[in-house]
């Protein structure tokens, strides 16, 4: 579904991605961690072209990125997108959120749109909110409407980057909630996220990033399983936040 | 000072037909809210469309924009003005320069020229305002919009002006009213607005201290209302559950 190959990207001198090789495939959760500055935000923002590379080749569901002929717009319609700050239209009402896209990009009509919408803010259990504007909301609720957002286009592949990390303790796990229940639908997931537990739970394989490189790249069971087994900088990450 | 106050001298004839000074003034009155407002759908339109034009990437369109605000920020309204009435009918191909300068009629052709000038002015300061109200906005609003599959035109119109607009209806306010201070420089063309019409009375009546006391009073006013207006607009379109700036 999604192949990164041998991605590298620099801002000005400083590489921040170097020679990324992975694939997501149809179906898979993929939890990409590692520490701040690793890159891995970058690289999940490079699948879906908000982020150009300058080597390298990404190909999401049979389109390639670096095709000079390839309509982003029309590739990032079928790619899902969260972002660690929620990033809702403050000025549109929740159900205008869900429906903006439908109607502009997929040219659905507003009560197609409208009724999709509604059935994915039912789904992440916020159906009471529909009328209110993002800023009514809390950091957990929007974040649950954005996920409903970026389900609403019907995507190929969901995008997470970091979507817990700027919540409050109390309302990560509504958030988690959701995305595991996504993941246990059968969604192909590529997640940004220092959640372990959610990691572990439903992540198929997990990648560590460290200094713009890909340093493990394997199944969830081996990354938490054998830790002798894991790069001296995959196990100090772990033996610091694993222990909590 | 010793100063014969008559407020009674609207109400008496000017000595032209039947008309009495206060005609006068609504006259003037009406040249300049129709200079004003003209120049200022001119100058929101433009102005908003260079606000947009500096906040692409592309160079060339962005640096246009930043050109045409400087030369038409740094150069005295009263000098473009000049140059919008004295000089460019002489630079006009043949035909429209008979056409402005015989067919038309003087004021109409004054007029023209105070709403060109006094658009083009203005937009560059609509333009600044549009830019930073679109500056102001988070990055991660261009990110999910274009995530979402919006194209340039759509995120402009659906996302970032609606939010940027909202933001700058202050600043765009000081800018509406400041259009009508300035329609003022049209007197100096001949076109006969307020201050031409106060100037006039002035002179024709004597009484120097009331008319500029009314066309004061005038100006105020109306500016005054147009604030008042400006703030329930405001008001209505503010968003909910966000922090609106100034009560």
């Amino acid at each position: 579904m999604i192949s990164i190959r041998n991605v590298s990207k620099w801002y000005g001198d400083f590489q921040v991605l170097s020679d990324c090789t992975t694939e997501v495939r149809k179906g898979e959760v993929v939890v990409v961690c590692g520490p701040s500055g690793s890159g891995k935000s970058t690289l999940i923002k490079c699948v879906n072209a908000l982020e150009p590379f300058q080597q390298g080749d990404i190909v999401v569901d049979g389109t390639s990125l670096a095709a000079p002929k390839t309509d982003l717009p029309k590739l990032r319609a079928r790619v899902g997108m969260v972002f660690q700050h929620f990033e809702l239209f403050p000025h549109l009402t929740v159900t205008e959120n869900l429906t903006l896209a439908q109607i502009k990009v997929l040219g659905r009509d507003k009560a197609e749109a409208t009724e999709k919408g509604l059935a994915l803010l039912d789904r992440v259990g916020l159906k009471a909110h529909a009328h209110k504007h993002p800023g009514q909301l809390s950091g957990g609720q929007q974040q649950r409407v954005a996920i409903a957002r970026a389900l609403a286009m019907d995507p190929v592949v969901m995008l997470f980057d970091e979507p817990t990390s700027a919540l409050d303790p109390e309302m990560v796990n509504e958030v988690l909630d959701v995305m595991v229940q996504l993941a246990q639908e059968g969604m192909t997931m590529m997640c940004v996220t220092h959640e372990m537990g959610f990691a572990r739970k439903v992540a198929n394989r997990v990648i560590f990033m460290d200094s713009g490189s890909i340093v493990e790249d394997c199944a969830t069971e081996a990354f938490f399983g054998d830790i002798s087994a894991r790069s001296e900088r995959a196990r100090q990450f772990l033996a610091k936040i694993l222990p909590h | 000072m010793d100063y014969n106050w008559d407020w009674g001298v609207f109400l008496r004839s000017t000595g032209i037909g039947d008309e009495i000074y206060l005609d006068w003034f609504v006259a003037g009155l009406g040249w300049t809210v129709a200079v004003a407002l003209a120049g200022w759908i001119f100058a929101l339109l433009l102005g908003s469309l260079l606000g947009v034009l500096r906040t692409l990437p592309n160079r060339w369109l962005s640096g246009l924009a930043t050109a045409y605000v400087e030369l038409f920020r740094n150069v005295p309204l009263l000098v473009q003005l000049f140059i919008w009435y004295f000089l460019v009918p002489d630079l006009l191909p043949e035909p429209l320069e008979l056409w402005f300068k015989q067919d038309l009629s003087p004021a109409t052709s004054a007029y023209l020229s105070v709403v060109v000038c006094l658009g083009l002015f203005t937009a560059a300061r609509v333009c600044e305002q549009v830019r930073t109200g679109i500056q102001a906005l988070p990055r991660g609003q261009t990110a999910a919009a274009l995530a979402l599959g919006l194209r340039t035109g759509q995120i402009y119109r659906q996302v970032l002006l609606p939010q940027a607009f909202r933001i700058i209806i202050p600043p765009l306010t000081s800018e509406f009213l400041n259009i009508f201070k300035n329609s003022s420089v049209a007197s100096l063309i001949g076109l006969m607005e307020l201050l031409a019409q106060t100037k006039q009375t002035a002179e024709f009546s004597a009484h120097l201290f009331e008319a500029f006391t009314l066309a004061t009073l005038i100006y105020f006013t109306l500016n005054m209302s147009l604030m008042l207006v400006m703030r329930r607009i405001e008001k209505k379109v503010a968003v909910p559950g966000l922090i609106a700036g100034g009560k």
